[in-house]
């Protein structure tokens, strides 16, 4: 337990790193969200009525989404690891005495965490500083926000969990790069990363919600604005928990299965 | 030109040797401009209408932009990769060919995958055109071109801004993200759906309005046909472009490797 704990404060310690990229990449996220945040305004102002969020549970989520988006984002991948399992340098990692499943869980845990923290704090402070319907929601109770830290740590888990899974994957294919893209471009639609879940067609909606990409930044950001309340937090967040453990499950069982084939070519 | 046919032929043949990653690659960049306005699609299907436009005029919009960089990209990626080709010190080895030096950056990089956003913006604008977004005439086929190709001006402008800033910073600038992706995602909607404050800023400092918003409403009858004669003004960015870019080259100092 005592190594994965180091290896993950080191991997923490990494996504910490490069603070000046982190801060110029904040003036693009925040124009980003101001964009994003106008756009859904003219809408709102044309009609109001036909709003499935509150204004300021979707400003709140625009925010949050910048804030995040380190930590959610699909294509953030490690092209390391795909590439160490398609050159052969994953031997080395396999000498070490560590699973390597658990091994590469902590690495992108830690990493996504470490990223997220860097730039979370200045997007909320200029998100709460904006002027009502349009900023971060900022009345919130300490209960539910409990409940969203919780369920951020669960997306964090679900993340993960899909992109070790892709990663495993990695073993079985000779190019991963379609299938990445693949991945990506449904977590953008499915996710609710193009639009938040309530904007799509009610059909595609329920697909989405019941997905496992709809069990990551939907439930924390929604949570947050108030958008998901009551009793569906529980509901919500139960079905991010079943996620993260299929995706961590199948993505064990799947790189043990391709870690069984995998003959390293010496030399 | 023609040194430019034959890189690009250079080009097309190294990306082939890997044909199914090749493929693979179009098809998820296609996949992903089109969720893009998919975005577009459930919003307008929701709410009606924005602004006055409707989903087709959207989609014409969207086309515009989708051209405009996609052109650009495909002329100035080597600007792009810019940060690289000067910490590898790609650099020397340019400025000591008796050829133009943005002439030859252009060269540099190509990523064909580019195509696909193109075909996307062709598909796109002949669905909008079908579906009766513009009553057309001779004027206005006109200046529809002319939003394209100078709008791919502006974008090479951007990307050479990018370059250019690169001799001072020595890496890439993730800020210039904003007008060069960003407004390719912004850009599915005319800019004056962003406000007035967002408009002005884009008529004025970045002329992205210029080719896009303004002449859309002579297109759309919205505005006086005087609207149509703007994309032009906005290659003007051009000269204050190039200029940084001068400014850039005479403050290189080969890194010595």
């Amino acid at each position: 337990m005592k190594k994965y704990l180091s290896f993950f404060k080191m991997r923490l310690m990494a996504g910490l790193q490069y603070r000046t990229a982190a801060l110029a990449g904040l003036s693009t996220q925040f124009v980003w969200g101001t964009m994003e945040i106008l756009i859904y305004r003219a809408f709102w102002l044309e009609h109001p009525e036909r709003f499935p969020m509150g204004m300021q549970a979707l400003a709140s989520y625009v925010w949050l989404q910048q804030a995040f988006l380190t930590m959610f984002a699909l294509w953030q991948w490690e092209q390391e690891l795909i590439q160490s399992v398609r050159t052969g340098d994953v031997a080395y990692e396999l000498i070490r005495p560590m699973d390597l499943y658990g091994m590469w869980m902590v690495r992108s845990l830690a990493l996504r965490l470490g990223r997220a923290l860097l730039r979370l704090p200045p997007v909320v402070l200029l998100g709460s500083l904006i002027p009502a319907p349009y900023g971060l929601r900022l009345t919130i109770s300490p209960a539910v926000f409990g409940l969203f830290l919780l369920s951020a740590a669960l997306m964090l888990l679900v993340v993960c969990g899909m992109v070790m899974f892709l990663y495993a994957l990695t073993f079985h294919l000779t190019d991963p790069n379609g299938v990445q893209v693949v991945a990506t471009a449904a977590a953008d639609l499915l996710g609710g990363a193009i639009v938040p879940l309530p904007f799509l067609p009610a059909g595609l909606r329920r697909i989405a919600e019941l997905s496992p990409f709809g069990a990551m930044q939907n439930v924390p950001l929604r949570i947050f604005g108030g958008d998901i309340a009551g009793a569906d937090i529980p509901r919500a967040m139960g079905l991010q928990l079943f996620w993260a453990a299929v995706l961590i499950a199948g993505g064990w069982a799947l790189m043990r299965a391709g870690l069984r084939r995998t003959a390293v070519a010496g030399g | 030109m023609r040194l430019y046919l034959r890189f690009l032929a250079i080009h097309v043949k190294s990306a082939m040797t890997y044909k199914t990653s090749f493929f693979l690659s179009c098809l998820g960049h296609l996949f992903i401009a089109l969720n893009c306005f998919l975005g577009v699609t459930f919003l307008l299907n929701r709410f009606g209408d924005i602004g006055g436009y409707t989903l087709p005029q959207l989609a014409l919009c969207y086309a515009v932009i989708l051209a405009a960089t996609s052109l650009a990209e495909c002329f100035a990626r080597g600007f792009d990769a810019f940060p690289r080709i000067l910490r590898q010190a790609q650099f020397d080895r340019i400025l000591v060919r008796p050829r133009s030096l943005v002439a030859q950056v252009i060269c540099q990089d190509l990523k064909l995958t580019v195509a696909s956003r193109l075909l996307q913006a062709v598909a796109m604008a002949a669905w909008a055109i079908r579906a009766g977004a513009v009553a057309w005439t001779v004027g206005k086929a006109a200046v529809f071109a002319l939003m394209i190709l100078c709008g791919a001006g502006v974008f090479f402008g951007l990307f050479l801004i990018y370059a250019a800033l690169c001799f001072f910073t020595l890496e890439g600038l993730e800020v210039m993200n904003i007008f060069t992706d960003g407004a390719r995602e912004y850009g599915k909607y005319p800019f004056g759906v962003y406000g007035r404050g967002v408009l002005w800023l884009l008529t004025a400092l970045v002329p992205l309005a210029l080719i896009q918003h303004w002449p859309l409403q002579y297109l759309l009858d919205r505005g006086p046909w005087q609207y149509g004669l703007l994309p032009p003004v906005s290659l003007l960015f051009l000269l204050p472009c190039l200029a940084l870019w001068r400014l850039g080259v005479r403050h290189y100092a080969s890194t010595g490797s």
